[in-house]
């Protein structure tokens, strides 16, 4: 077609400046399209969340534990099949800087649980018989080249102390969105440690994570378990895992909100480069624009070459910029991988990239689109530009 | 003033190419001119002639090829670029057919440009600057931008400018091409005073006959040569 | 140089839009720049304000934080009777011994938690904390279910203001004071007495103790023998550090984050820089020529091109600035990831942040010129001159 003809002759006349136009599309594409990621980063818990799991916890705060007498009086509450008690550990290991989730967990209900972690049979019975073994994710094993029957020290900050455990398990996740960094310890071998070391701290829990039946009962159940133990030394809080998990999101929410805002920021940049680019070349091109109008061609005609040309730049710089975003996301996943485990570019992130470019190319085209719609052939064949 | 036994401006065999693509294009082939201090020169021929690449060699804005250009007793084709912008600066006034004045100074901000170059204070500077345009009769304009000035009093200014440095010799290329009768007029009036009263040597490229006329010599080019005055006629005829 | 200064600033002035839009641009990019540098700065004032040098923190070995730690009543006693404990007035050493907890509070109007710090203090915590001043209501009668709140606390979470009600170790406590603490971490917790909180808790040992030294310069000689002494298991920092260290990460991360960030956006902002400043060349090719026929070298037509855009960073850096400055009403809190607790802090502009902004901003215009100023300088008179 004609029209199309033109346009793309015309965005490519100035082929330095639309070659940087360009590029700063693509830079903010994928800037946009990182940021959006390490948002959804953040929420990673929250999307591996199960509609059937529930979390109880101490109702003052997560640092108060909860009896280990409590987890009898769970089971026996209708509605409940599965219940796993978890503690944090939050050791260190050699450095500050690695960090990763420890949890002493009743492998058994716990494994049931959570079926998205994958542990080869073999590997789980022999994590069973050692009561000094662990089960770690295959990214972790990756990350520190962790292999079966290594010794991994942990230094207690909780509970203190130099511990050591053996690698005897290493799982998968079942699918990218499941973290692979976690690092599960028998919980009797913690409490049996407690037990010597510091008698008054035993037999007590961080938390129940709790499996039911049917994810409608979810509230229900909850209130059950809550009812409970209201009025004793250690009223609970029971909530969905997602609410849990969203609870801690809303801890760091002004971070997530702010990273948010300044996504768009860098969209705001680069439009308004963009709006300068239409607005140069529109400007210069006026007495072009006149003869056109002059040869017949209505002002529509003109308004779409405007539009046309900057939805082609936009468009090239977009898909450029998606296409640029995939490797740039993988690397900074592998630089990363301790700060963010699960780390992946989501549909919804490509799909905010292509309006990002969209919005970009409409925007800078209007006010030079209406300017060309409406010169005057006169006014316009005597513009110097 | 000077000796007018020596020429202001000495020429011998001067060339000048360009290299296009892989070829070489001649542009100037063997020009010899004397001009002599004090002369008002016009250059003449039809397009593609060379007079405007004889008018920037003599300028010091491009460098010949081959041949010997000796502009006030300095053999300018020797120069180095930045010696020979701090020889331009000095010795060479411009008038260019479109005035080139920078548009965002002020007419006495464009005549005082060139001044900038040299060591003068603000306040000489001013001096200098009045006495320009009271000499091109535009001192109720001078805090006018050009795009407030009509053609003609543009190229006052762009005179104004040319003489600032009281230089040796004044370029003009086509000094009227852009003006209206009434304003060529003018322009070519103040260029005749500037030759007689100043005793400036110009120099000037021109299609336009009224502007031939006021020069008192006439020298033509044709395809890169010089022509005397029979091949002259000639061309004349036949164009 | 040759130039004048003059010429340079109006032709930015000439061309309104393009300079606009490349300046705000340029503001943006600094605008993130400076706020994140402001954001640290904030942080670091407020937990830096937090502690005081000649005061002492002792918490367990190993533990990083208060709410890890444990000490002992006993031990609390070995460290109550070290001599560089300084002494008030009546004789009374200036030691209190606390016990920190977290607590899970809604923030008002939603249903979204956070951990807010509760420490038990005793008489001895206003007086080894001078910056902490109650400003409204009065502080909590000794042996009672009263407390105190910070001001940061006070109206941001249900149940912290004067007159409510919090509920927590089957007891209903009401809170009879805020407090202002200098705009330190301190103005993020709640305060109580200790000795009824450790009940409520069914807490047997303290979190921390926090002493006043009687000579600042004594804290090497008191530090060494806690730490060697073998009764006790403990780590004793000075106060003002140990808060310090409480910031680390979170610092940390906002300043990689925010460079990042920056350097990424200032891509963005060069290139558009960049655009224009290649634009004004072209539209100025004859004016070129005419400088460099009147005499004007190449450096000097450089230097002009370049100090257009160092100019435009310039607007650009000064807008961005005052933009961020603005940002100091704005107040900030986040969970803490190293304590797990609530911190609010807010925006500091210091000289030097604004400095380094300008810095930046110049320096995006200098890298978005360079490339077309070469270019205007190498231009062949002859050919700039026809463009006219």
């Amino acid at each position: 077609m004609y029209l199309l003809k033109l346009i793309v002759r015309n965005a490519f006349r100035h082929r330095l400046r639309t070659a940087l136009t360009v590029l700063g599309i693509v830079i903010a594409v994928l800037a946009f399209g990182l940021l959006q990621t390490v948002v959804g980063a953040w929420y990673v818990g929250v999307e591996a969340s199960s509609s059937t799991r529930l979390v109880t916890r101490n109702a003052i705060s997560l640092v108060f534990p909860l009896p280990l007498t409590y987890e009898q009086r769970i089971r026996q509450v209708e509605g409940v099949r599965i219940v796993s008690r978890t503690n944090w550990f939050g050791g260190v290991y050699i450095d500050k800087r690695n960090f990763f989730p420890q949890f002493a967990i009743d492998a058994e209900p716990y494994f049931q649980l959570y079926p998205e972690f994958r542990v080869p049979p073999e590997q789980l019975k022999a994590f069973l018989v050692d009561r000094k073994g662990c089960v770690v994710g295959r990214k972790l094993a990756q990350i520190y080249g962790w292999k079966l029957g290594d010794a991994i020290p942990l230094r207690g900050t909780i509970f203190p102390g130099n511990w050591e455990f053996v690698v005897r398990a290493i799982y998968e996740g079942a699918d990218a969105k499941t973290d692979e960094s976690q690092f599960f310890f028998h919980w009797m071998f913690l409490n049996e440690t407690l037990k010597q070391s510091a008698p008054r701290r035993a037999n007590q829990v961080g938390i129940y994570l709790i499996g039911i039946a049917n994810a409608e009962a979810a509230a229900e159940t909850s209130r059950r378990i809550d009812a409970m133990f209201r009025n004793s030394l250690a009223e609970t809080l029971t909530e969905t895992e997602k609410a849990f998990q969203l609870g801690f999101i809303s801890m760091t929410e002004a971070i997530v909100v702010a990273i948010r805002i300044v996504s768009f920021v860098i969209i705001v940049i680069i439009m308004a480069v963009m709006a300068n680019t239409m607005a140069m070349s529109a400007r210069e091109r006026l007495p072009e624009y006149a003869t056109l109008k002059a040869l017949g061609f209505g002002p529509q005609f003109v308004r779409v070459l405007v539009f046309g040309e900057s939805l082609l730049i936009a468009g090239l710089g977009g898909a450029l910029g998606i296409v640029a975003t995939l490797p740039v996301v993988n690397m900074f996943g592998s630089v990363m991988a301790k700060l963010f485990p699960v780390f992946h570019v989501s549909t919804g992130t490509l799909a905010l990239q292509v309006a990002a470019a969209l919005v970009i190319g409409i925007t800078a085209a209007i006010v030079p689109g209406a300017r060309a719609a409406r010169i005057q052939i006169v006014e316009g064949l005597r513009a110097i530009g | 003033m000077n000796d007018s036994a020596v020429p202001m401006v000495l020429i011998e065999g001067l060339t000048k190419s360009y290299r296009r693509g892989g070829q070489i294009v001649p542009v100037l082939t063997g020009i010899n001119l004397t001009v002599a201090a004090g002369e008002f020169v016009a250059l003449m021929g039809p397009s593609g002639s060379g007079k405007s690449t004889l008018l920037n060699l003599i300028a010091g804005i491009d460098k010949p090829t081959g041949g010997t250009l000796i502009v006030d007793g300095l053999d300018i084709a020797t120069l180095s670029e930045s010696e020979l912008a701090d020889w331009r600066a000095r010795n060479v006034g411009f008038i260019f057919q479109f005035y080139n004045l920078l548009p965002v100074l002020s007419a006495y901000e464009n005549v005082e440009l060139p001044l900038m170059l040299t060591g003068l204070s603000g306040k000489a500077r001013r001096e200098h600057v009045l006495t320009a345009l009271q000499m091109v009769d535009l001192t109720e304009r001078m805090s006018h931008y050009p795009s407030e000035l009509s053609g003609g009093q543009q190229q006052r200014v762009a005179i104004a400018r040319a003489i600032i440095t009281d230089p040796t010799i004044i370029v003009a290329d086509e000094p009227t091409g852009d003006l209206d009768r009434v304003s060529a007029a003018e322009v070519l009036g103040l260029m005749d005073r500037l030759n007689r009263e100043l005793g400036k040597t110009i120099i000037m490229v021109t299609h336009d006959q009224r502007a031939a006329s006021q020069a008192r010599r006439l020298v033509h080019l044709d395809k890169g040569v010089l022509l005397d005055n029979e091949m002259a006629e000639a061309v004349k005829r036949d164009s | 140089m040759a130039i004048p200064l003059y010429y340079v600033a109006r032709n930015l002035g000439a061309r309104k839009v393009t300079t606009a839009l490349t300046a705000d641009g340029l503001a943006l990019v600094v605008y993130v720049f400076a706020t994140v540098l402001m954001l640290d700065a904030g942080l670091r004032q407020t937990l830096v304000g937090t502690g005081q040098w000649d005061n002492v923190s002792v918490i367990r070995r190993g533990s990083d934080t208060e709410v890890q730690s444990g000490v002992e009543r006993e031990h609390a006693d070995i460290i109550e009777s070290q001599p560089e404990v300084a002494l008030g007035p009546q004789g009374e050493r200036l030691i209190s011994k606390e016990t920190v907890v977290l607590i899970s509070l809604n923030k008002r109007g939603s249903e979204k938690p956070s951990n807010v710090v509760i420490r038990g203090v005793d008489t001895m915590g206003l007086v080894v904390r001078p910056q902490v001043r109650i400003v409204e209501g009065r502080m909590f009668r000794p042996g009672s279910s009263e407390i105190i709140a910070g001001r940061s606390i006070g109206g941001r979470f249900t149940g912290a203001g004067i007159g409510e009600r919090l509920r927590f170790g089957m007891r209903d406590w009401t809170v009879v004071g805020h407090f202002d603490a200098g705009k330190s971490g301190f103005d993020s917790e709640i305060w109580g007495d200790a000795d009824q909180l450790m009940q409520a808790f069914r807490r047997t040992v303290y979190s921390s103790i926090v002493f006043h030294l009687a000579d600042a310069g004594a804290f090497d000689a008191v530090k060494a023998r806690l730490e060697s002494d073998p009764r006790l298991q403990v780590e004793a920092k000075r106060e003002s550090v140990y808060y310090a260290e409480q910031s680390e990460q979170l610092s940390q991360f906002i300043r990689y984050l925010g460079i990042t960030l920056s350097v990424i956006f200032s891509a963005g902002a060069i290139i558009g820089a960049m655009i224009t400043m290649y634009s004004s060349v072209a539209s100025r090719t004859a004016e070129i020529g005419t400088l460099r026929a009147l005499g004007f070298r190449r450096g000097s037509i450089l230097w002009a091109f370049l100090l257009e855009s160092l100019l435009l960073g310039a607007v650009g850096g000064v807008a961005g600035i005052a933009a961020a400055s603005l940002m100091q009403w704005v107040s900030f809190s986040t969970t803490n990831f190293q304590t797990f607790s609530e911190l609010a802090f807010s925006f500091t502009l210091t000289p030097g942040i604004a400095l380094s902004a300008l810095a930046f901003a110049l320096t995006m215009g200098l890298v978005g010129g360079v490339l077309p100023a070469a270019r205007a300088a190498q231009l062949n008179i002859v050919d700039a001159l026809r463009a006219a």
